[in-house]
């Protein structure tokens, strides 16, 4: 095997394998490269990826292509595998969030929630009001977030960088909120089995209420910025097309779906966190392209901010936390000088005052808490579909198995379904409009 | 994987704290460590112990009992009662534990009966039970377990199937034919678990590089990891650490 460069490119060459003639090419040079060799046949296999700024993170494409027209369409994964639901086994049920929370990276609080409604679920425990509304209100700004960056990315991929910059600034202001309410931007760890981690800091509230008041126009902005757009329009319409028969078949759910027409929302449908007491429209397309994944993402966004409005309006005080002392973590923590979480008063009540309390916090820290033998499965709608988590309890301190359905993973098993048959450009649109996560693909 | 942390390798004859017969003696469950809490009194049931070792009775309650009947209907008496060894009703989710010989026969009717129309495959995953103390507590009992979720949306309802298997044999038919949507939540069973799925397209790995060793969320793989120094003391890593069970 040699391989020879090209003198006006040290990256860009070709050497011999047992498949044929294998040339890397990186772009403007395609001439120099194959100029001088002739190539007997017209199909062509691209390797594109894993490091790729048009694929979402660290996906691999492998096209067959014909001239422009793509044939066969093969997604390569597991470049972000990191073993979270083997690590979830070996640490105690509370330590399970900071981990799950990692891995569908732009929708955290989602994935907090969906582990903490399955163990509480496993518990047979149900969070105090307030902490069922604030986590709505978290998820909800989450999901704001996510398809802001969904949005962004699209723009990006498909060359409109005003779109990205745009996506990012508006990200930025819902990333700003959920630092304040739960300390990180991203990674919160915030939900908890059993209610939140802490309750809502003063001012967060009127500060949602400003960005209630700030984001309309910026969604509208948006609309002015891509939706008429003549490039746009006919860079997403007709690309990447499935319809609800294919969507079902190949498991898609979330905006993909919708955007095929069938209104399958687990908010309406299967409500939980009381879901069913809200006010909000599911919106949908026809048009089963990129195109109609759009508008719906664009729609959600405004019937998320309409959630956000409702769960301001009915918060009332109360605790974040469940009575059960065997359960509940037991401090209200701020930041010490030492940079660790701790609550003086709280130090003084188990040290000082009550011995019981003492060994809650003793018990709690060091073993956790058990939970009941048994296993259970609670979907709910993140951003990008139907997040699952299944998981099994043997009755101890620690997960015996946690498996997460998790939409990104599903969802991009329709980039071949999508793209075959149609042109190389369109795969990169029918892949942002699938709008994947590697991280939660990969776990 | 050796230490405190390790409970595949426990000595049944250890005693009171040995799992048995899907049961657990003790709140700590450690052995050998002189752990002398107090708290040796309590019992507790293993999953896939007790719990999956008995059915629930009829009525399930619910539209349990409907499915069930459709089911019924649809593959007939005889095969269901070969292809349903037990049904378990618990936290208000249903699960039927088929056998492989007659998996497909159940899922395609679930998917395309009238009255079943299970139409999504929500998720396949993999489930190994060495060392709960339940199903591999007795030599021969199938180990691994791969657990299908499936969705109706045209009656929202949800029920789950578990196909139990051993290490030694572990072929399960795949239901690709089936749901198409399998296709990459069974090879990432087989990847994970070292579950064959018979039928499927290409049962390559999916998530770990194509030529690794081993099924890494096997309860008998390390976790792996190195001790950590911190403020003079160390930390052995996470599977070796003394745990509570």
């Amino acid at each position: 095997m040699s391989t020879t460069y090209n003198p006006t490119d040290p990256y860009a060459g070709s050497r011999e394998t047992t498949e044929g003639r294998v040339y890397t090419v990186t772009g403007g040079d395609w001439d120099q490269t194959l100029g001088a060799d002739a190539i007997g046949e017209e199909r062509l296999v691209v390797n594109m990826g894993p490091q790729h700024p048009s694929t979402h993170g660290v996906l691999r494409l492998v096209l067959d292509l014909e001239g422009e027209t793509v044939t066969k369409a093969r997604v390569v994964i597991g470049y972000l595998h990191t073993g979270i639901e083997k690590n979830t086994e070996y640490r105690n049920w509370t330590q399970g969030t900071t981990f799950v929370t990692r891995m569908d990276y732009l929708s955290p609080l989602y994935n907090e929630a969906g582990y903490c409604l399955a163990v509480e679920k496993l518990l047979g425990i149900e969070a105090p009001q307030r902490a069922q509304t604030i986590r709505v209100l978290v998820m909800e700004l989450n999901r704001i977030a996510s398809h802001l960056v969904a949005l962004a990315t699209f723009g990006m991929e498909m060359g409109a960088l005003t779109g990205m910059t745009n996506g990012f600034r508006e990200r930025e202001l819902v990333l700003d909120l959920l630092e304040e309410i739960t300390g990180l931007r991203m990674n919160h760890a915030y939900i908890r089995p059993g209610g939140l981690a802490q309750d809502l800091p003063p001012g967060a509230v009127e500060h949602i209420r400003e960005f209630l008041q700030v984001m309309p126009a910026r969604v509208a902005d948006f609309h002015k910025l891509l939706t008429g757009q003549p490039i746009w329009q006919a860079r997403l319409k007709d690309a990447g097309y499935l319809d609800v028969t294919g969507c079902v078949a190949l498991g898609i759910t979330g905006p993909v779906l919708r955007a095929a027409g069938l209104p399958w929302d687990l908010r309406k449908v299967e409500p939980y966190l009381g879901y069913e007491t809200y006010d909000f429209e599911v919106p949908t397309a026809d048009t089963c392209d990129a195109w109609g994944r759009y508008l719906v993402r664009m729609a959600e966004v405004n019937e998320s901010m309409k959630i956000i409005e409702q769960a301001l309006d009915r918060l009332e005080p109360g605790p974040v936390m469940v009575e059960d002392k065997k359960i509940a973590w037991p401090a209200q923590l701020s930041l010490g000088p030492d940079g660790m979480g701790n609550s003086l008063k709280h130090v003084e009540h188990i040290m000082g005052q009550s011995m019981e309390a003492l060994i809650h916090h003793f018990k709690l820290v060091t073993e956790g808490f058990r939970v009941p033998a048994g296993q259970v499965y609670v979907p709910i709608e993140s951003p990008r579909g139907e997040l699952g988590y299944h998981v099994v309890s043997d009755g101890g301190t620690r997960p015996w198995r946690v498996h997460v359905r998790d939409p990104s993973f599903v969802n991009l098993q329709a980039t071949a379904a999508m793209s075959e048959g149609g042109m190389i450009a369109d795969v990169i649109a029918a892949i942002a409009s699938l709008d994947p996560v590697m991280g939660g693909c990969d776990r | 994987m050796t230490g405190p942390g390790d409970r595949s390798g426990e000595d049944p004859a250890q005693g009171a704290t040995a799992p048995s017969g899907g049961f657990r003696k003790g709140a700590f469950g450690v052995s050998g460590s002189g752990d002398t809490s107090g708290f040796g009194g309590l019992v507790r049931v293993e999953p896939g112990g007790a719990v999956a070792l008995h059915s629930t009775d009829r009525p399930y309650g619910g539209w349990f009992d409907e499915v069930t009947d459709a089911l019924i209907e649809a593959v007939g008496p005889a095969t269901y009662d070969a292809a349903v060894q037990r049904v378990l009703v618990d936290r208000g989710e249903i699960t039927y534990f088929v056998a492989r010989e007659h998996l497909l026969t159940v899922v395609q009717a679930l998917r395309d009966d009238e009255a079943l129309r299970f139409e999504l495959c929500s998720s396949v995953s993999g489930v190994d039970y060495e060392g709960s103390g339940g199903p591999a507590a007795t030599p021969g009992r199938p180990r691994l377990h791969v657990v299908h979720h499936l969705t109706s949306m045209t009656y929202r309802r949800r029920i789950r199937l578990e196909v139990a298997v051993t290490a030694e044999d572990p072929h399960v038919p795949s239901v690709t034919g089936i749901y198409p949507t399998a296709d990459w939540h069974e090879r990432e069973t087989w990847d994970m678990f070292g579950i064959v799925f018979d039928g499927h397209p290409s049962l390559t790995r999916i998530l770990m590089p194509d030529d690794w060793d081993g099924h890494p969320q096997r309860k008998d793989y390390p976790l792996g990891g190195v001790p950590v120094e911190y403020h003079d003391a160390t930390i052995p890593p996470p599977d070796t650490r003394r745990s509570y069970r």
